[in-house]
C-alpha cells in the first residue's frame, strides 16, 4: 500500500517517517504545565505508581549533561518499566496504582533535575529465559538530538543481579556499564536513586539500539 | 494485551534517520553521544512492549485546536476563534508492511499562525494569538486513522546561522505498538520553500526521507468555504513474528 508521503524500500516495505528533533518547545504538546498550559482532564506524567502499588516506593531523580558539562535544561524523558513483580502493565491506566509508563522533564528550575515518583521494578527474564536485572528504560528527547536517546537506569544496591543482567553485560567496557547504575541516597519520605544521564564525553552514558 | 514475546520490529535504520551528530544543527555538536550505541541483538519483553493508551480519557476537543484553547477555565467568556488558515491535518499509521495502527495516541503540537509558540521561553516579537493554545492529541481509529483540527502554523527565526528559519512545521509524537516504534517527527507542508534551507531539515542526508515528513495538500477532504486538509500518513517500525529462535 503506496501512502501519500511514504516512501517504499527493499522488499516492499515501507520506509519508516523519519525523525526529527522534538525542540526547545517539546513542552507544549508533551509536558503542558511546564510549557504553562493548562491541565487537560488528564495528563500523562511523572507519578507511575500511587500509595496503593505494591512494592518499594521510591524516586528517581537526575539530571541532563551535554558535552560541555552543562546542564540540559530543557529535555523530556520517558519511562519504561515493569511493576514490583516483574509485570508490565500495558494498559495505561489513571485509575490503576500503577502505571508502566511515565513522562517527566527538565527545566530551567529544580537545578535542571527530573524525577518519577515510581516503585522499584522487579526482575524480567529476556527470551532465553535469564533474568535480567532490574531496570527502568528511559527515552530522552531534546532540542539538539534528533533521534530519541535509548537507555536503561539499573540500582546499585542491586549488585548480584546486576552483575547476572545479560543485557549490562552486552556493555563490552565494564567502566561504562557503571553509567547505568543509579545510586541509592536518602530521599525526603521515600529512598531517592540518583541517574545523571551524560550525552557526551567524559563518563557518556551508555546508549542502546534495539 | 498479546504476548510480547515472539514479536519482533524491522531494524531500524540509523542512515535514513537523521545522525546524533549533525553539525549544521548546531545544538546537536554538543548533545550527541561520541560512543557507538550498544546493540540488543536479541530485545526483550522491555523493549518489544509499549503503553496502550486507549483508557485515557480525553477532552472533547483534544484534537481541535480551533476549540481547545477556549476551554481553560480562566479565559471563560472570552472565547473566539483563532486567527489563521483553518486546516484539517489527518493521515493513517501504519506500520512498514502497510499494516494499520490502530488505537495508538498521536500527540502534536505547533507554533500560531504568526510562529509564535505559547511557550513561556518563546520570546520572538510575534504575538500570542489569545484564542490559540497550540496541542493537541488523540488515538487513532480501529483502522489507524487519526484527524486534528487547527491553523497552520508559521514559519519562525531561531538562533543557528544568522539568519535561519523553521519552515512552517507541526510536531508529531506517535507511540506504536511498543517503546521500539515510538517516533516523534516534524510535519512540513508541501511546496514550502524553507524546506530545503533548513539545518534540521538537512540533518537528513536522503532527499526521500523529507518527502516521509512532507503533509500533502488534499481537496478531497477540505471542506467549502470552512478549511483546507492536509494529509500526513506515519509509518512506524513493521512488527515481525519471530521463528526458529533458540533451534541450536
Amino acid at each position: 500500500m503506496q501512502q501519500p508521503n511514504s516512501q517504499p524500500c527493499a522488499a516492499n516495505m515501507l520506509r519508516e517517517t523519519a525523525s526529527q528533533t522534538a525542540g526547545p518547545y517539546v513542552h507544549i504538546g508533551l509536558a503542558l504545565d511546564i510549557a504553562g498550559l493548562p491541565p487537560r482532564g488528564e495528563e500523562i506524567w511523572n507519578r507511575l505508581a500511587s500509595p496503593e502499588a505494591d512494592g518499594e516506593a521510591i524516586e528517581l531523580v537526575g539530571r541532563v549533561i551535554d558535552g560541555n558539562g552543562d546542564l540540559v535544561r530543557d529535555a523530556l524523558l520517558e519511562a519504561w518499566q515493569a511493576d514490583a513483580h516483574g509485570n508490565y502493565q500495558y494498559e495505561f491506566d489513571l485509575r490503576a496504582p500503577f502505571n508502566s509508563f511515565g513522562r517527566t522533564a527538565t527545566t530551567a528550575e529544580h537545578d535542571g533535575e527530573w524525577c518519577f515518583h515510581t516503585v522499584k521494578p522487579g526482575q524480567v527474564a529476556c527470551r532465553d529465559g535469564r533474568l535480567m536485572a532490574p531496570h527502568v528504560t528511559l527515552a530522552i528527547f531534546a532540542r539538539g538530538i534528533n533521534i530519541q536517546l535509548h537507555t536503561r537506569l539499573y540500582f546499585d544496591d542491586e549488585v548480584d543481579a546486576n552483575a547476572a543482567c545479560p543485557v549490562l553485560n552486552a556493555v563490552e567496557s565494564p567502566t561504562r556499564r557503571r553509567t547505568l547504575i543509579a545510586t541509592r541516597e536518602e530521599g525526603k519520605d521515600k529512598p531517592r536513586y540518583r541517574f545523571d544521564i551524560r550525552l557526551q564525553g567524559e563518563g557518556e552514558t551508555v546508549f542502546f539500539d534495539f | 494485551m498479546p504476548s510480547n514475546d515472539n514479536k519482533r520490529f524491522v531494524e531500524r535504520d540509523r542512515n535514513w534517520h537523521p545522525p546524533a551528530y549533525a553539525p549544521g544543527y548546531k545544538t546537536s555538536v554538543a548533545r550527541s553521544p561520541n560512543q557507538a550505541y550498544v546493540s540488543m541483538q536479541v530485545p526483550s519483553v522491555s523493549e518489544l512492549g509499549g503503553p496502550d493508551f486507549s483508557r485515557l480519557r480525553m477532552g472533547l476537543h483534544d484534537n481541535d485546536l480551533l476549540l481547545n484553547y477556549r476551554e481553560d477555565p480562566a479565559r471563560a467568556g472570552q472565547a473566539g476563534l483563532p486567527i489563521g488558515e483553518r486546516i484539517i491535518m489527518f493521515g493513517r499509521v501504519v506500520d512498514q508492511f502497510g499494516k494499520p495502527v490502530p488505537n495508538t495516541l498521536v500527540e502534536m503540537w505547533q507554533a500560531n499562525a504568526g510562529g509564535r509558540y505559547r511557550h513561556k521561553k518563546d520570546g520572538y516579537l510575534a504575538p500570542l494569538d489569545p484564542n490559540f493554545g497550540g496541542v493537541g492529541r488523540c488515538l487513532s481509529d480501529g483502522e489507524g486513522w487519526y484527524r486534528f483540527r487547527t491553523v497552520k502554523p508559521g514559519p519562525y527565526p531561531w538562533p543557528n546561522d544568522i539568519n535561519s528559519w523553521r519552515p512552517a512545521h507541526i510536531h508529531v509524537s506517535v507511540m506504536g505498538p511498543s517503546i521500539s516504534t515510538r517516533l516523534i517527527t516534524q510535519m512540513y507542508f508541501e511546496g514550502d520553500p524553507l524546506i530545503p534551507l533548513c539545518p534540521i531539515v538537512q540533518t537528513l542526508r536522503d532527499p526521500e526521507a523529507v518527502e516521509t515528513m512532507t503533509g500533502r495538500l488534499d481537496m478531497a477532504r477540505s471542506r467549502s468555504m470552512d478549511c483546507l486538509a492536509y494529509r500526513f500518513d506515519l509509518v512506524v517500525r513493521g512488527e515481525l513474528q519471530t521463528y526458529f529462535e533458540n533451534q541450536g
